[in-house]
């Protein structure tokens, strides 16, 4: 077992042996015009059946309401008003002026350095439709991975995180493992999309995967015959990237800075931090306010990260309790 | 639209109806693009725009015309352009009168027909006279024949009889079009705007300088509409005035310019240029009309002189080779070559009179391909009522849509107004393949024709309409097959043999390769034309579209390029095939200055090479590519030879863009703001209050709202507007039965702002019902600041949105009201589309009432509000006005000479 939190390569914690460049998604919600493309072409591939009741929310366009079993990307619409979009662009400068993670020696020139670029603000508009596709995080930590207790959850060679439908037990402790709310079960509740134009009007098929843990795969199947994964190659507006995380990191990295230098100091990223509580993400993200407006965590911790200091308090707590028995005990003799 | 330095989408949601185009959108923005959306609602097209602006539904001309206002009062358009591209040096004949001479009327109109004769507009010759349309059907100096109506021109409606213009090059004289232009729009200002539109100073200012400083040498503009500019009783004019903007700002024919006009769905422009219009044959060649076009020489008279400039002076070679695609060895200079084949129109029969025909009984059959009138078209109610009226009905479609089920699940079943067991009816079901299913071309939005591979076979019974009008085609051949009737001679001399593949199903190359044409004769008998410019009137070449020649030359389905644009120059020909001769760019000699120099090294397309002696550049030049820039050939010479070398807009009769439209457009030959046929605001600018021309059907299944001015106006006192959202298509027959859009938006709602609901009660996510004069429907809340309360004239406006989606039955996996019942038929008489994003409403709470309940409540509205037959059609608000006395309106007459 490799490490439990901070930096690392997840591959190779997970013994790969091999120097297959993780994979990952970088999504900048700032070009997002929230078509949902990503969620269809997402369901069409992995065949997942539809999700709901068929109802409105009544929560702007958004329809889908979360990640789940059947919905593993989800787009936000967040409708707000300008005092929300100044505190989101204070928010925002605050968080880059006070120095985001760097990577590389700190001697090195930073083409992101912003302290000598007029960051200005254009006029702030009066309101603002937000809007973001949300996916699985393929954590460096992947609290559900680390709590599966039948080795259904695996860490690939491209550094994403898959279960394996015929393995898993449906025991459901992945679902509480991850700090995002991403992982579920799939109930038999809804009914699955026939697959052939003659099925149409036939009996629905039945829902595959009734009762196992399901989330994105990144498109597993496809990262194995070279494809990008089908939501990233729907997106219209390249709003979804994909390659090399590291690749994504940098290219996330550029994009805050370049609309920083015009002045829209709300963007900042989620997830390229690899000191947070899950070891940075694979999916990185470029958000335009706090997470928690996206219905994200602000500060997500893979509960397997204190996995050591609860061992240690545990060993603390059982030497104590030997100590405390040895005590009464020796005590008693006295 | 990469290249664009501004773009402002104004009667479009791009993002959301066309996403996959929006990525140019997106290029351009990230090269540094400044993105305006003009629109009645906040949608995600004004979420990734550098501004939105909100303006009133349907007052669009006003802020069009305060901008051409603008940049002539500015001092900001591009003389040279203008002065040598456009006509506006061009003088207009002295009988014209303007909308600001009458109360708002141009001169010529008659009320008696509804309709304008267009002579006064005309261009002035040296005489004195006006140069008149050609043909045997115009009269010189008439002042009461009726013109030819919308439906009688193709694209090569607007003719001259020859180009011998008469110019004033300083553009002082007051009969210059420039003049006539800066006055018609003189009172079109930021105030007007202000009161019209709702839009405030600062941002119509915003606005003016963000396209005034992106526009000239350096940079240019680009403009994007769709529906939501076309679906208003004066619809074309809306296109027209962002084009006499454009004009003036130099942004046609250059990188980055132009007007994108975004089509609904894939091949819609396929579906023009090979048309399911009534009016028009392929290539924009009209249908000829009876009594108008008799002979193939008045027909041919008709569309263009052969004295007038450019290339519709070859029509007689485009249709003489469509004659011989068709009708092969039957079609002979000795009849013709077969133009008495050709059936006649005897007046429009766009698919709202076609409907109105089928309720008077006089239309038995009817074939609805991939189209669900019962949802999508406008006054669902009327659609439905008129095809219980018919003897059969072909539904061809993927699913059991709405207008394959109305008879036994329609709206009309449950309010009691029609029984199943009345209705005679007999409707077939004919199910169709589905777009992975069959091959052929999609042509988009920019002219591209794209190839489609067949993916897979059809399940079933499924068939592409290739091989369903193929085969309906060889049966009534068959069952003809002896006749020796006259009338059954077109259908049996047509040229009817494609290649079939085991199902039956013909090749769509073949077909291709017959619309690109082939020599006849000669030693290259049977070999594929390359260029539209090889089409001869003599019958030795054939072709099914003219500007689609070329698009299989050397046998070569150039359709299916698909190189990438990395691997290719900047205008990437070979991906796709673009007609007309694969130009990614129409008009690009304008993107030279008259001298053939690039107007700047930035906006470098198209130049004259000296040293050549042709032009070169980055695309096909769309001019006769040896024609020097100083050349000024005698314009009597007509058609293509006619073409100076500063005449960029070869398809243009003067091959100038025109500011002023002498002929061409039957309710006007300027953009002027009239209000929809349903407003609560008055106009303003005129007390002429709807388009006079426009075009009414006073029937009590067709009442409308009164206007402002009138009683009973706050009855309906809402204005709502209708539109699509991403996740759905249409009428919802490609994605209603689809579980995975389906769940993306699952029911229909309204779109209201806090303030109007709090107005009238409405609960965020509850039920609301609408009524209109023509039904009542129910739709849910959707409360939100996306929809912006606008003052206009003092009073504030309330704008609701209408998805129209949805519609009533059982098949799809999600149903509900259709928004396009609430609309009624006023047509734009041009191009006889509906008027379907503006109309008037009332709102209130909960849901609406079921079976006869709901009549009852449609019936006290309209009660309650005094509508009658006669409400708001009416072509003249004002006859006093316009200097038509009492006893013209019932005489008819000239309204020319008024105060």
């Amino acid at each position: 077992m490799g490490q439990l939190s901070g930096p690392t390569d997840p591959t190779v914690d997970a013994h790969w042996e091999h120097n297959h460049p993780r994979q990952g998604f970088f999504t900048d919600t700032s070009i997002c015009i929230g078509c949902k493309a990503c969620e269809v072409a997402c369901k069409e591939w992995n065949h997942n059946p539809r999700d709901g009741n068929l109802e409105l929310l009544g929560s702007s366009y958004d329809n889908t309401g979360a990640l789940g079993a059947s919905t593993w990307r989800h787009v936000a619409f967040v409708e707000q008003g300008q005092e929300r979009i100044a505190e989101a662009r204070e928010s925002g400068r605050a968080l880059v002026n006070l120095g985001m993670p760097r990577i590389g020696p700190p001697s090195e020139p930073d083409p992101l350095d912003l302290s000598e670029v007029d960051t200005t603000p254009p006029d702030t508009p009066d309101f603002r439709w937000l809007m973001s596709s949300d996916v699985c995080k393929h954590c460096t930590h992947a609290g559900c991975l680390d709590v599966c207790p039948t080795g259904a959850l695996f860490r690939t060679e491209f550094g994403t995180v898959v279960v394996q439908d015929d393995v898993c037990n449906g025991c459901g402790t992945c679902v509480a493992g991850c700090p995002f709310g991403v992982i579920e079960r799939r109930s038999d509740g809804t009914a699955a999309v026939a697959a052939q134009r003659e099925e149409q009007h036939a009996e629905h098929p039945a829902v595959p995967n009734v009762g196992v843990a399901q989330k994105c795969t990144l498109c597993y199947d496809r990262l194995l015959t070279d494809e990008t994964p089908a939501c990233a190659k729907a997106c219209p507006t390249t709003s979804i990237k994909f390659g090399d995380h590291e690749d994504m990191v940098q290219t996330a990295r550029e994009r805050v800075a370049e609309l920083h230098a015009k002045g829209l100091t709300e963007a900042r990223l989620y997830g390229a931090n690899e000191l947070d509580g899950v070891g940075g993400t694979g999916s990185v993200f470029l958000l335009l306010d706090e997470p928690e407006v996206y219905g994200l965590p602000p500060d997500p911790r893979v509960p397997t990260a204190d996995l050591p200091r609860m061992y240690r308090r545990a060993g603390v707590a059982v030497a104590g309790m030997l100590a405390a028995a040895a005590v009464a005990f020796l005590g008693g003799r006295a | 639209m990469a290249n664009a330095d501004c773009i402002i989408i104004q009667g479009s949601n791009m993002a959301e109806c066309h996403p996959v185009g929006f990525q140019w959108v997106a290029e351009a923005k990230a090269r540094g693009a400044k993105v305006i959306h003009v629109d009645p609602r906040f949608t995600r097209t004004s979420a990734v725009a550098d501004k939105h602006i909100p303006i009133r539904a349907g007052s669009d001309v006003v802020l069009l015309g305060a901008l051409i206002n603008y940049v002539i009062s500015h001092d900001l358009w591009f003389k040279e352009y203008v002065t040598a591209y456009t006509n506006a040096a061009t003088l207009v004949h002295e009988d014209f009168r303007d909308t600001e001479d009458l109360g708002g009327l141009f001169s010529g109109f008659d009320p008696k027909t509804g309709a304008y004769d267009t002579a006064s507009w005309s261009y002035a010759e040296e005489t004195g006279d006006v140069i008149d349309e050609p043909g045997p059907g115009a009269e010189h100096g008439s002042g009461t024949s009726a013109r030819a109506a919308g439906d009688q021109f193709g694209s090569g409606g607007p003719s001259l009889e020859h180009a011998q213009v008469h110019r004033d090059d300083t553009l002082q004289d007051p009969r210059s079009v420039f003049q006539i232009v800066k006055r018609h729009y003189s009172r079109y200002t930021p105030e007007m705007v202000r009161d019209m539109c709702g839009i405030d100073a600062a941002d119509f200012e915003y606005l003016a300088r963000t396209i005034t400083e992106n526009s000239g040498r350096e940079r240019t503009t680009c403009f994007a509409y769709a529906v939501g500019w076309t679906q208003h009783s004066l619809g074309t004019q809306f296109i027209r005035a962002a084009a006499i903007l454009q004009l003036l700002l130099g942004n046609v024919g250059r990188p980055g310019g132009g007007i994108m006009a975004l089509r609904g769905h894939a091949s819609i422009q396929g579906s023009t240029d090979i048309p399911t219009l009534f009016n028009l044959l392929p290539g924009y060649l009209p249908v000829p009309s009876a009594g108008r076009h008799d002979t193939l020489s008045k027909y041919l008279d008709a569309i263009a002189s052969k004295k007038q400039k450019g290339y519709w002076a070859n029509a007689d070679a485009y249709t003489i080779s469509l004659l011989k695609a068709w009708w092969g060895d039957a079609a002979r200079a000795e009849n013709d070559w077969a133009y008495d084949y050709l059936p006649r129109l005897t007046g429009a029969h766009g698919t709202y009179e076609t409907v109105m025909g089928m309720l008077e009984d006089k239309i038995e059959g009817y074939f609805l391909l991939g189209q669900n009138p019962a949802v999508g078209s406008a006054h669902g109610r009327m659609q439905r009522m008129g095809m219980s009226h018919l003897k059969w009905l072909v539904v061809r479609d993927l699913n059991l849509i709405e207008s394959a089920t109305w008879w036994k699940e329609g709206p009309e079943i449950e309010s009691g107004e029609l029984r199943t067991e009345d209705i005679e009816t007999e409707v077939f079901f004919m199910p169709a393949a589905t777009h992975v299913e069959k091959a052929g071309s999609f042509t988009q939005t920019q002219r591209l024709l794209q190839w489609r591979h067949q993916a897979v076979a059809p399940p079933g019974e499924c068939q592409s309409e290739l091989q369903f009008f193929y085969e309906l085609g060889k049966r009534i051949r068959a069952k003809l097959a002896g006749s020796d009737d006259e009338r059954d001679r077109p259908l049996l001399d047509l040229t009817w043999d494609y290649p079939t593949d085991e199902h039956g199903d013909p090749d769509a190359e073949a077909v291709l390769a017959e619309i690109n044409g082939r020599y006849l004769y000669g030693p290259d008998a049977g070999k594929p034309l390359s260029a539209f410019t090889q089409l001869r009137p003599d019958g030795s070449t054939s072709a099914g579209c003219w500007i689609y020649t070329g698009v299989y030359a050397d046998g070569i389905n150039h359709a299916a390029s698909r190189k990438p644009g990395r691997e290719q120059g900047p205008a990437a020909p070979e991906w796709g095939w673009a007609w007309p001769a694969n130009r990614r760019i129409l008009y690009n000699r304008a993107s030279a200055d008259p001298e053939g120099k690039p107007w700047s090294e930035r906006k470098k397309y198209i130049w004259w090479d000296q040293e050549q002696g042709r032009w070169v550049g980055d695309d096909v030049p769309d001019f006769p590519v040896d024609r020097a820039p100083g050349s000024h050939p005698d314009p009597d010479l007509g058609g293509p030879a006619a073409l100076s070398g500063d005449d960029p807009f070869i398809m243009q009769a003067d091959g100038k863009g025109w500011l002023f439209a002498p002929t061409g457009l039957v309710d006007g030959p300027l953009p002027t703001h009239y209000e929809a046929q349903e407003s609560p605001v008055a106009n303003a600018l005129y007390r002429q209050q709807q388009s006079p021309a426009r075009l009414v059907f006073p029937r009590a299944d067709n009442l409308s709202a009164p206007s402002a001015g009138t009683s009973g106006v706050d009855v309906y006192p809402f204005v709502f507007t209708t539109y699509r959202l991403t996740e759905h298509h249409t009428a919802g027959g490609m994605s209603r039965w689809l579980p995975y859009l389906s769940e993306l938006q699952p029911e229909m709602f309204c779109e209201v702002s806090p303030e109007l609901a709090a107005e009238r009660g409405l609960e965020p996510n509850g039920w609301a019902t609408i009524i209109s004069p023509r039904s009542a429907i129910e739709a849910r809340v959707l409360v939100t600041e996306r929809m912006t309360p606008l003052v206009v004239g003092g009073h504030t406006v309330h704008q609701i949105g209408l998805p129209y989606h949805w519609g009533v039955g059982s098949n799809a996996v999600v149903s509900g009201d259709a928004a396009n019942d609430l609309l009624g038929v006023t047509l734009d008489p041009n191009v006889q589309i509906q008027e379907s994003k503006v109309a008037s409403c009332d709102i209130r709470p909960g849901r609406r009432p079921r079976g006869a309940d709901l009549l009852a409540l449609v019936a006290e509205y309209q009660a309650r509000s005094g509508t009658t037959i006669a409400t708001g059609n009416s072509a003249v608000t004002d006859p006093a006005a316009e200097g038509i006395g009492a006893e013209d309106t019932g005489e008819g007459g000239s309204a020319e000479g008024g105060p």
